[in-house]
Parts: structure tokens; C-alpha cells; sequence
């Protein structure tokens, strides 16, 4: 099995307004077509820890791996690039650019990349869409459309660019158990028919109990990994 | 690589969803260049009008010998008092002609001169205008009519009459206006003339002449070369002046040293002889762009205001560009194509309306007897000035936009995805 991502010994300080040890020696892997899920209370350091990982928060101490590239202290535009091409980013409250149409959303990521001609990019957005049930919405402004649509648009957006790794900060924590199911699926079958590799925070014990592995956090460590204790 | 393509839709897109607050700031812009534009073309009209008000009938050069004591005075000269202290009392200088010795070589040589566009004969004297019992002074030069024409413009300063019928009659004179009408005196009449200490010699007037200076017009008249030589007792060579026109007036000033040197005449240049006209125009030219650019200034804080506010209010959209890949650069050249679709849009338009407001003023008819050539208020409209205009619209949005649109590179994502 190929390593998709590798964190070692990361750790993170907030300074201000006291200092403050958030993340604790953080070290593991995600291997290629993994389905992690990360859990823990409020306040633990799971959204800081994604930051650093999805590459947009550079401030810590510590290696991190993409493909087995190393990825620490590399310039600010090839980080870009790494986040534009390796990875996807769904967030807990779906961001998605309110003045442009659902199909200009996810398709975005996708020009900027600029591997694909218009037609391709257009075509993949429509694929992308129809996976996720919201192809006839793809006409509609973004601001238009309900919370559960913005989410899964924010979804076709992460994948429009076939990453190595998809990352998730509760990407079901506003969503109906129907929705939420429905997300849940869609992942599972992206990381078993795709190769897909995904890490999601989550809340919801039920969701985490269906991954491949559960990272436990506590106070900014990693704690136990049940699945594999047991 | 920056896929500029994207970059403009996306600011597109940002412009056209807040379409009022973009419109204002294009319209401070439109505002600005307009201005600068009708101003610009307004006085620059202004100045050439001027311009050619005095310059068009100045030569460049202008030579004449003129009345000065000797500097080598005879007791200098001789041998035995070489080494002594000489002192000699109330120098007078020696009543010698007006006359231009070998004036004729001296404007043939002129002639060849390759940055010599013409150099022509002229002949000044003093006379008196009498009409019955009037008895006025003046001034009576004796011009090469066909030359002066082709030259100085001649022709446009003749407000009745015509240039032909002084050059077919034989003892034609064109009267200047302010000296017709103290004599009620209408072409075809004749007015009798005497130079200092001459007899009175009758011309017919020809054709009226009218500078635009009052001044001038009260004493000048003009008549043929021949005629004042007759006038006045004197041969065919008797030249008083002779004025240069050159291709470049740049040239004016060495050129003059050069003949007073060769020539030992006097050579007054047009720079010399006009130094305060110089000012005028660059003072116009100093009010225009101040007021052009205080307009612009004022339209690119108005740009860098709405920027801001839109940086403000993209915050999200920022963020996530930012997380899905977009660089800190894009990011600023998205927010900067914005500033420069409003400074290339409000430039436009105010390139525009800066040629319509012109084009306007140009047909707004002004008359006024000092300027006869003139019909309309003077516009000069130069390509050039719209250049200028356009990159003045240009720089000034992409400096109001480039402060902003730095502070926008430098957004953290994390910070705005937390803050939600
Ligand atoms: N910019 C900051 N400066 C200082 N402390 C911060 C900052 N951001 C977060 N923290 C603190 O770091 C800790 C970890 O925050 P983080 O957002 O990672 O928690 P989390 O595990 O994602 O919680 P939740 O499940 O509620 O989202 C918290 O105690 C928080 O107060
Ligand atoms: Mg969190």
C-alpha cells in the first residue's frame, strides 16, 4: 500500500493571547484509498490539525508528507498548487463563491488548474453533479440554493480536480441524517471504487464507527486508535 | 503561470454583482480624464491662438544695424598715445545709415542656409499720414508682399481688400485700421504720406491691415519695397531689416549670435524678444495639469475606498480561492483587474466625453476684433493628449488599486474559515 499522507511529530503553538501547546507530537499515516475519521472533544486541536495538514496553515514544527514529498517549508505557490491538484477541502459551513452559479463553483478549482479544456472541466462538473444528486442545480447561483445542496456542492467542488486525498471539518455537522447518509456513501464509494483517500472530522460516533480507522484526539494528542487496538 | 483568463472572470463577476459602487468609481475616472481632456485641447487652443497672434508675424530672426557709438573711438587708434590713459567726453555715436550694408548678398546667403526657411528684405521708416488738415505719425514699412504672404502669414491680418491689389498697384499702400478710422478713410481713397523731412507723396489704400493690437494698428501701414525706396529718395538697395524665418525655432538663438558675429549687425531672436510670452504659456499649461491631476487624485482614493470595501466584503470569497488552490498572486491580480477594468472603462468614457465637450466648445462662436482670423473658440485636439489621458487613467487606478489588492494577497485563509 502506497502513503497518500504522513504527518511527523507535528507541533503547534499559539502564541497569543497566552502560549498556548495546542498539537502534542501528532504522527501517523493515510494510506491510499483509506477512509480515516477523526473524532474528539470540542477544543482538542481537530481543525487546527486539518489546517496544517490540507497545507494552508504553515506555522508549526514537525514533517509533513504528500506522496512522499515533503511538503514542509515549501513556497507559499507551490502549496497552492499542492492544494489545487492533491487536495480536496470540504469545510463544516459550506464556503462556496455567493455571485457565481453552482456549475461555476466547482468548476473553479478545475480552471485554475488548467489541465483540461473548458469542454472537459464543463462535462467533469456535470459528472461530479449527477454523483451527488444536484446536477439540475447547476445553473443556479450559489447563494440560491439550500444548506444541504451548498454542502454537496461543496463536495463536487473538493473532487472536481480527482485529488489524492479528500479532507472533511464536519462536513456533515449541519446536515439531516438523510443528507448525511447520502454524504457518507458518496465517500465510502469514492474511497472503495476510487482509490480515494479521505479524512473527516467528525462528531457523529455512528459515521466514524463505518471508516477504516478512528484517529482519537485528546488535549492535542492522539490518544488510542480502537480499530486497531482491538 | 497566471491563467489571466480566470482571473479577469472572476473580477468580472465581483465588478458586475456590485455594479453601483463600481459605476461611481468609473465615473470619478470618466470625470478626471474628461476634464483633462477638454482642458488640455481648450488651452493648448488658447496658447497656439496666442501664438500665432505674435509669433506668426514675429520673424525668428530679425536683423538690423543699429544706432550705437563707436567702441573704438579714433584716439585709440593712434600710436602715440598707445600707453597712456586717454578719456574722451560725451560720445556721440556717428549718425550712420539704417541702411544694412550689402543687404542683398547677405540674404542670398541667408537663403542658403538649409535651416533657413526664408530670410526677407524689409524697409522701416517713420512718415506722417496726411488726409486735409490731419496730420498723423506712423510707421511705413515696405514689404516683399509675396514672400511676407508665403512666411508670416501676412494675408490674415488684410481684413478688406486683398493682398493681390497691392501687389498690382503701382503706389498701393495697406493702411492700418486705427489710422482709417481716426481719418475716416475707406479703399480707394487716398492718403498722402512724408517721411521725415521728405516731400508728400500720394497712395491709394489698398486694403486695411489689423494685428489685433491696438497699438499697432493705430500707426503701421505697409506698402511695397519699391515704393518706399522712392519714397524716401534711396536706390534699390537700401535695405533697413532683414527677417529669418527658420524651420526649427529651436535654432533661433545660435543662429542669431552667429550673424551679429559674422555680420556685425544686430540679431534679435524670437526667444529673446518674446521671453514673456514663454511664461504665459507655460503657466496655462501648469493650471491645466494641475487641475487635471487634483481630479485624478481625487478619483483614485475613490477607487481605493470601493476596493477596500469590496476586499471587505470578499473575505469568504478570498478564503476560498485561497483553500482550493488559487495563490496569493492570483488573488491580488483578481482584486487589481479590478481596479484597472474600472480605470480602463472610466478612461474610455472620459476619453469620450473630454472629445465631445471639445468638439462642443469648437463650435461655440467666438468673435472678437483683436483676433480677426479667429470664428470659434480654439481647440487643439492632439492625439497625443489622449494618450496622456489614458495612461494617466491607468497608473492612477492601478496605484489606488494596488494597496488594497496587496492586503488581499496577504489574507489568511485559516483566520477567515475559523472566524465563521
Ligand atoms: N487563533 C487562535 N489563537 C489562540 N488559540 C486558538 C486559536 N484558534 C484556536 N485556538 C484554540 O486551540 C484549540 C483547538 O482549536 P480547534 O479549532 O482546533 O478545536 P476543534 O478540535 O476543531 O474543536 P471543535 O470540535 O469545536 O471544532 C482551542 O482550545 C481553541 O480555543
Ligand atoms: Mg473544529
Amino acid at each position: 500500500m502506497t502513503t497518500v499522507l504522513e504527518a511527523k511529530h507535528i507541533n503547534k503553538y499559539f502564541k497569543k493571547p497566552v502560549l498556548f501547546h495546542v498539537l502534542k507530537d501528532i504522527n501517523f499515516k493515510i494510506e491510499k484509498g483509506e477512509f480515516t475519521s477523526i473524532m474528539g472533544k470540542s477544543g482538542c486541536g481537530k481543525s487546527t490539525l486539518l489546517y496544517i495538514l490540507s497545507t494552508m496553515d504553515t506555522d508549526y514544527e514537525g514533517e509533513l508528507l504528500l506522496n512522499d514529498e515533503l511538503i514542509t517549508n515549501q513556497s507559499r505557490d507551490y502549496l497552492s498548487f499542492i492544494r489545487n491538484k492533491h487536495i480536496g477541502f470540504v469545510f463544516q459551513f459550506h464556503y462556496l463563491l455567493a455571485d457565481f452559479t453552482v456549475l461555476e463553483n466547482v468548476m473553479l478549482p478545475a480552471k485554475k488548474l488548467a489541465e483540461k479544456s473548458l469542454q472537459e472541466i464543463e462535462f467533469d462538473a456535470y459528472e461530479k453533479l449527477r454523483t451527488l444528486n444536484i446536477d439540475h442545480l447547476a445553473k443556479k447561483k450559489a447563494s440560491h440554493i439550500s444548506g444541504g445542496e451548498k454542502q454537496r456542492v461543496a463536495i463536487a467542488r473538493a473532487l472536481i480536480n480527482n485529488p489524492a486525498l479528500i479532507m472533511g471539518d464536519e462536513p456533515t455537522g449541519n446536515l439531516d441524517s438523510y443528507n448525511s447518509e447520502n454524504v457518507f456513501d458518496i465517500f465510502k464509494r469514492l474511497s472503495l471504487e476510487e482509490g480515494l483517500s479521505l479524512l473527516v472530522v467528525t462528531h457523529d460516533e455512528d459515521f466514524a464507527n463505518r471508516t477504516d480507522k478512528i484517529i482519537m484526539m485528546e488535549d492535542g494528542r492522539i490518544v488510542t486508535n480502537p480499530r486497531q487496538m482491538i | 503561470m497566471t491563467n489571466w483568463k480566470l482571473i479577469l472572470s472572476i473580477g468580472k463577476t465581483h465588478l458586475l454583482t456590485k455594479i453601483k459602487q463600481t459605476s461611481i468609481a468609473a465615473l470619478g475616472v470618466t470625470f478626471g480624464i474628461g476634464s483633462y481632456i477638454t482642458l488640455v485641447c481648450f488651452m493648448t487652443g488658447l496658447n497656439a491662438m496666442l501664438d500665432n497672434l505674435i509669433l506668426n508675424q514675429t520673424p525668428h530672426i530679425h536683423i538690423y544695424s543699429e544706432i550705437e557709438p563707436s567702441k573704438n573711438q579714433p584716439v585709440d587708434m593712434y600710436y602715440g598715445v598707445k600707453n597712456s590713459f586717454n578719456v574722451v567726453h560725451s560720445i556721440k555715436p556717428k549718425l550712420s545709415q539704417k541702411n544694412i550694408h550689402n543687404a542683398l548678398p547677405i540674404i542670398h546667403y541667408l537663403n542658403a542656409n538649409e535651416k533657413v526657411r526664408g530670410a526677407i528684405p524689409q524697409i522701416k521708416t517713420q512718415i506722417f499720414y496726411i488726409a486735409g488738415s490731419i496730420e498723423l505719425g506712423g510707421n511705413l514699412t515696405g514689404i516683399n508682399l509675396i514672400e511676407e504672404l508665403r512666411l508670416f502669414n501676412f494675408g490674415d491680418y488684410i481684413i478688406e481688400g486683398s493682398a493681390k491689389a497691392l501687389e498690382n498697384t503701382d503706389n498701393g499702400i495697406l493702411l492700418g485700421i486705427g489710422i482709417a478710422k481716426k481719418m475716416s478713410l475707406k479703399i480707394g481713397d487716398r492718403v498722402q504720406v512724408s517721411p521725415i523731412g521728405g516731400d508728400v507723396f500720394p497712395l491709394k489704400i489698398v486694403g486695411f491691415y489689423q494685428s489685433g493690437i491696438a497699438d499697432v494698428d493705430a500707426i503701421q501701414s505697409f506698402a511695397n519695397i519699391k515704393t518706399v525706396q522712392r519714397i524716401l529718395g534711396r536706390p534699390n538697395n537700401y535695405i533697413t531689416d532683414i527677417n529669418v524665418k527658420l524651420y526649427d525655432i529651436e535654432k533661433a538663438i545660435p543662429l542669431s549670435k552667429k550673424i551679429q558675429q559674422q555680420f556685425n549687425l544686430k540679431a534679435v531672436d524670437i526667444k529673446t524678444a518674446n521671453a514673456q510670452f514663454e511664461t504665459g504659456t507655460t503657466i496655462r499649461n501648469l493650471i491645466t495639469y494641475a487641475v487635471s491631476i487634483t481630479l485624478l487624485i481625487v478619483a483614485g482614493f475613490g477607487i481605493y475606498n470601493i476596493l477596500n470595501m469590496l476586499i471587505y466584503e470578499k473575505m469568504n470569497d478570498i478564503a476560498i480561492l485561497k483553500a482550493t488552490g488559487f495563490s496569493g498572486r492570483d488573488v491580488q491580480f483578481i482584486f487589481m483587474s479590478q481596479a484597472m477594468i474600472i480605470g480602463f472603462v472610466g478612461g474610455i468614457l472620459g476619453l469620450i466625453i473630454g472629445f465631445g465637450l471639445a468638439s462642443l466648445i469648437d463650435t461655440i462662436p467666438f468673435k472678437t476684433e483683436a483676433l480677426p482670423t479667429i470664428e470659434t473658440y480654439p481647440i487643439n485636439m492632439n492625439p497625443l493628449f489622449f494618450i496622456i489621458g489614458f495612461s494617466f487613467a491607468m497608473l492612477s487606478t492601478f496605484l489606488a488599486g494596488y494597496l488594497p489588492s496587496k492586503r488581499a494577497r496577504k489574507i489568511d485563509p485559516v483566520k477567515i474559515i475559523r472566524g465563521q
